[in-house]
């Protein structure tokens, strides 16, 4: 009965996360004084030289009507809501028209999940453990090396530590390719093998600075739990301190890291949208940079609605699990 | 001053030399006469390093080294001006929240719980993307703002919730001191020492966040930033031409602000801890 209403409150939240993202998105450019159409009048103008005034009209007709910008600014409101946000309907993608943007999106998005997901949850699970040997023994020598070595990486931005792993193993050492390329053509296995070369340096850069993160997190909070009473005790009562470490120090710990799991999704999205613009692995934020260049409005806000939804949805699910995990839970 | 310095710990030490190295150059070195990096040809191309080019020059003949100090200083500028409203918003929103409570709180923790949870990135794009052309340094830094309010705002609220519980607040109010009054003399200061790390950290991101942006070439393009010396060194070949100074300086002189800055945050945090734990 109490989960029912902590899983419904926690829904209510989700719904509203989204809406209030999505209406921000809605409003924010239209109160900018630059107005998409007329840029895009202004580069068909440049293009094919000067147009006569019905023709112009007409132009500008269909165009707002494929911005969504037609009716007063309520009725697009509702009708953005309606149609980008329940069926991913963002109008046609003005680079490659008249393919729908959300149809566009629909083939990248796998890849950046796939990359995002992995090399997050990957990240979490070494980090975590690396962090718990380094804080339960906190004076040994190679838990400072290893404490040290994250400190050095994890406040890099995702982008650079890309960059320097591009020049490193791509362009001096060669191990690597400079830009991702995915072979979707020779069948299965040349296309597993190019997508693991491919996502080989976006996920390592995506990896190090996350790894980073949950060792200096999870290193100060196994160290201040090491002190508690109730370790002492375990070492008291003459347990193993392999059970003290796994069975006391790792189970109270971990369901701070879950929580930050969830936390830190937003932040590894970032990451990963900019690493794959380094390598332009084809996933949503090559996607997004492609469409910045033409100004592709539609699929700009059509990537921006999906991510803002997968991300909530994602740390929904964190934070839903996380019950199960905790026996003391109050579903406050 | 010195006693600070006794009790402070390796992090915070090693964080503040490295902080205030880069403070130097940006602030103090950066004012010493010299011919404007942004011009070119002033030198000649793709010079070697040497007595008077330190770091070399660019293929455009610009002297790297003006270049880096410029960049070095736009970015902390930036960096701190996002900090400065991020904090102050994220403070005046956090009492708010944590002493007024019921509705007012929940509608503010939720507006405040999206813009922690929500991708920053892509929305900093889509802004950018349609101020292109027309964006300047003033106005990237208040669309930065907007992302650096949040997390302050949270960390502000949880802790105002438990000070209105204190013995000292209570007295206050006890002894007939107004709302405000109790929020600028009692609250006021311990929300600051509080938010010095926020401050810092809002820095931080600032600065990473505007260089990602850089490299998306969505930065205003008059501003030499650390990420838009980066992003231009690429756009001109840099790596393949090997040109390391060029391509090089901008990224370890990114990398070790960063790791500066970071040591500073966490040896501060663990400086506080000790303090109140005494």
């Amino acid at each position: 009965m109490k989960f029912r209403k902590y899983f419904g409150l926690r829904l209510v939240t989700w719904a509203l996360t989204i809406l209030i993202g999505v209406t921000f998105i809605f409003f924010i450019p239209r109160m900018f004084p630059t107005d998409p159409v007329e840029n895009m009048i202004g580069q068909i103008q440049n293009r094919s030289g000067q147009m006569d005034p019905t023709e112009m009209a007409a132009l500008r007709r269909s165009l707002r009507l494929q911005f969504g910008l037609e009716g007063s600014l309520w009725e697009q409101y509702v009708n953005y809501l309606q149609k980008g946000l329940l069926r991913f309907d963002f109008g046609p993608s003005l680079m490659s028209f008249p393919t729908p943007a959300g149809e566009i999106i629909g083939t990248y998005l796998p890849y950046t999940l796939l990359l995002s997901l992995t090399s997050t949850l990957l990240a979490w699970v070494v980090g975590n453990i690396i962090g718990l040997l380094a804080g339960f023994r906190k004076d040994k020598r190679s838990s400072k090396v290893l404490e040290a070595i994250a400190i050095c990486i994890y406040p890099i931005p995702y982008f650079l530590v890309a960059l320097i792993l591009q020049i490193v193993f791509a362009f001096i050492l060669g191990w690597f390719p400079l830009q991702s390329t995915i072979n979707s053509m020779g069948g299965l296995g040349a296309y597993l093998s190019s997508l693991l070369r491919a996502s080989a340096l976006p996920a390592a850069s995506l990896l190090l600075v996350g790894t980073g993160w949950w060792i200096i997190s999870m290193k100060s909070l196994s160290a201040a739990t090491a002190e508690e009473d109730f370790v002492q005790y375990a070492r008291f009562r003459g347990l193993s301190e392999g059970r003290i470490g796994t069975g006391y120090v790792m189970r109270n710990s971990i369901l701070t890291q879950i929580t930050a799991l969830a936390m830190s999704l937003g932040g590894a999205f970032n990451g990963a949208i900019m690493t794959e613009i380094i390598f332009s692995y084809p996933g949503v934020g090559t996607l997004i940079q492609k469409a910045i260049l033409q100004s592709d409005y539609n699929m700009i806000l059509g990537c921006i609605t999906i991510s803002i939804v997968a991300i909530a949805t994602a740390t929904l699910i964190a934070d839903l699990i996380y019950p199960f995990i905790d026996p003391r839970i109050r579903y406050s | 001053m010195k006693k600070f310095w006794r009790n402070a710990n390796g992090r915070l030490k090693t964080g503040l030399i490295m902080t205030a190295i880069f403070l130097f150059i940006g602030f103090v070195i950066y004012y010493i006469p010299h011919v404007n990096p942004f011009f070119q040809n002033t030198y000649g191309r793709k010079l070697p390093p040497s007595g008077t080019h330190p770091l070399g020059t660019t293929s455009l003949g610009q002297d790297v080294m003006w270049l880096l100090i410029e960049a070095i200083h736009n970015s902390l500028t930036i960096g701190l001006i996002v900090a400065t409203i991020g904090t102050v918003v994220g403070v005046l929103v956090g009492l708010v929240a944590g002493f007024s409570g019921g509705l007012t709180d929940r509608a503010l923790m939720v507006v405040t719980d999206t813009f922690v949870v929500i991708p920053s990135l892509p929305i900093l794009v889509l802004m950018t993307a349609l101020m292109r052309g027309n964006s300047t340094v003033v106005l990237l830094a208040l669309v930065l703002a907007m992302f650096a309010w949040a997390w302050p705002s949270r960390q502000i609220r949880s802790m105002a919730l438990s000070m209105k519980e204190r013995d000292f607040i209570q007295t206050a109010w006890f002894s007939g001191e107004g709302t405000m009054q109790v929020v600028v003399t009692e609250i006021l200061p311990y929300a600051l020492t509080w938010s010095l790390s926020n401050f810092m950290n809002a820095t931080l991101s600032a600065i990473a966040s505007e260089s990602s942006l850089a490299v998306l070439g969505l930065s205003p393009g008059n501003l030499l930033s650390l990420g838009n010396m980066i992003q231009w060194a690429r756009d001109r070949n840099a790596i393949f031409a090997r040109q390391w100074y060029w391509i090089g300086s901008p990224i370890v002189a990114t990398v070790l602000l960063f790791i500066g800055l970071f040591l500073l945050i966490t040896g501060y945090n663990d400086y506080l801890q000790m303090k109140r734990g005494r």
